[in-house]
């Protein structure tokens, strides 16, 4: 006969993923990096949103792309056109990153760079409004888009996301007149679970709303730029 | 969160003295995650095959929604999906005290090694 037993553990299942994170960010931070994590459902606008991003921040800063979100080889490419390193990462079947895949990133970029020369390390994760919310990757912020074409209530399906997000990007705005959508309620329903997101309405094919957006992620660099001039110090 | 939840029983099993025989883990998991104990117990009944938690039962309890309004000093229950700010005067749902649960209460397990069970994970 055998004896069963019981441990009682408490163990947390992100707790490993949340160690490689703070690892991570601990790494930007030595760097005076800032690492913003842009989430969303498939085909809500990222990859159209960091074009337009390095189209003008690239004057601004040095960045870099960690695109977890990569169809095929052509998203990269888009992105690469603006002169910055885009580190693709093999997610595998994974529905989202993790603080371990963006560790091989990192890893990557310092390997092949100085990286205390970059200001912003944007990292697009696997389309999916679920999963990623939970997955921490290092980031300093959460950038979450919701597509007018995604309809009011995706918040109040979808919570976590956009509970946790730091800024919502409200995409497609061009298309609002196509659409029997309120914006007004799109807000309402964010504000009632996360009341001091930033929320910016924007069209990456207008432009519309950009310059908010830019002013946002400025705002987010400016943070680091301490860090920054104590790196340049001790070089 | 397959991954996660295996990674973690195999770190608790690879750190025993003996690595033990597992008949059953005990997940709390919060009804404001992004895990559907449906979808996970599924996911986790393929994955286990093989693996050292072949056999291994998953039971699953979840823990509700629940926030405190601080502005009227009390807790309340959102309904998920429908409406999370406070029913009697509005206010935003920001001070969540029970939904966000996402781990492993406890592991049943007995006193013969599972030393048939390669953990090729
Ligand atoms: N009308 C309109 N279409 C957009 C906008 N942004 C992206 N799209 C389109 O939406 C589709 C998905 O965009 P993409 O950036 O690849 O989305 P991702 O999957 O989130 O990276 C593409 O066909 C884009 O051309 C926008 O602001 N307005
Ligand atoms: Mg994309
Ligand atoms: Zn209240």
């Amino acid at each position: 006969m055998h004896q069963t037993f019981d441990a009682a553990l408490g163990i947390n299942l992100l707790h490993a993923n949340q160690e490689g994170a703070d690892h991570n960010r601990a790494h930007f931070d030595e760097w005076g990096i800032i690492c913003l994590n842009v989430m969303s459902s498939p085909g809500a606008g990222k990859t159209a949103l960091l074009e337009r991003t390095l189209a003008v921040l690239t004057h601004e800063y040095k960045i870099a792309v960690i695109e977890g979100d990569m169809t095929t080889e052509l998203d990269a490419e888009r992105l690469r056109k603006y002169g910055v390193p885009v580190i693709a990462i093999n997610t595998g079947r994974s529905c989202h990153l993790d603080s371990k895949m963006v560790a091989g990133g990192i890893h990557q970029l310092s390997y092949q760079y100085n990286p205390a020369e970059f200001d912003l390390v944007l990292v697009e994760n696997v389309g999916n409004l679920v999963c990623p919310a939970e997955f921490e990757v290092g980031e300093h912020a959460k950038v979450a888009l919701l597509s007018l074409t995604e309809g009011e209530d995706k918040p109040l399906k979808y919570p976590v996301m956009f509970q946790e997000a730091d800024c919502l990007l409200i995409t497609k705005m061009d298309l609002a007149p196509h659409l029997d959508v309120d914006v007004d309620r799109i807000v309402a329903n964010v504000r009632q679970m996360n009341p001091h997101v930033a929320i910016v309405p924007v069209s990456a094919k207008t432009g519309e709303g950009l310059d908010a957006w830019f002013d946002w992620v400025r705002s987010w660099i400016a943070r680091s730029a301490p860090a920054k001039q104590q790196l340049s110090v001790v070089h | 969160m397959t991954k996660a939840l295996i990674i973690t029983v195999k770190d608790w099993w690879e750190s025993q003295p003996v690595p033990p025989k597992i008949s059953c883990i005990h997940l709390i998991v919060g009804k404001f995650t992004c895990v559907e104990p449906v979808s996970l117990q599924f996911a986790f009944n393929v994955q286990k095959q093989n693996t050292f938690l072949e056999g291994v039962e998953l039971a699953i309890q979840e823990t509700p929604l629940i926030a405190f309004c601080h502005h009227c000093q009390q807790e309340y229950r959102p309904e998920i999906g429908i409406q999370y700010d406070c029913p009697t005067c509005r206010s935003p749902m920001e001070d969540i005290r029970s939904g966000r649960e996402l781990k492993i209460d406890r592991i049943e397990y007995c006193s013969d090694s599972a030393k048939t069970y390669a953990p090729n994970l």
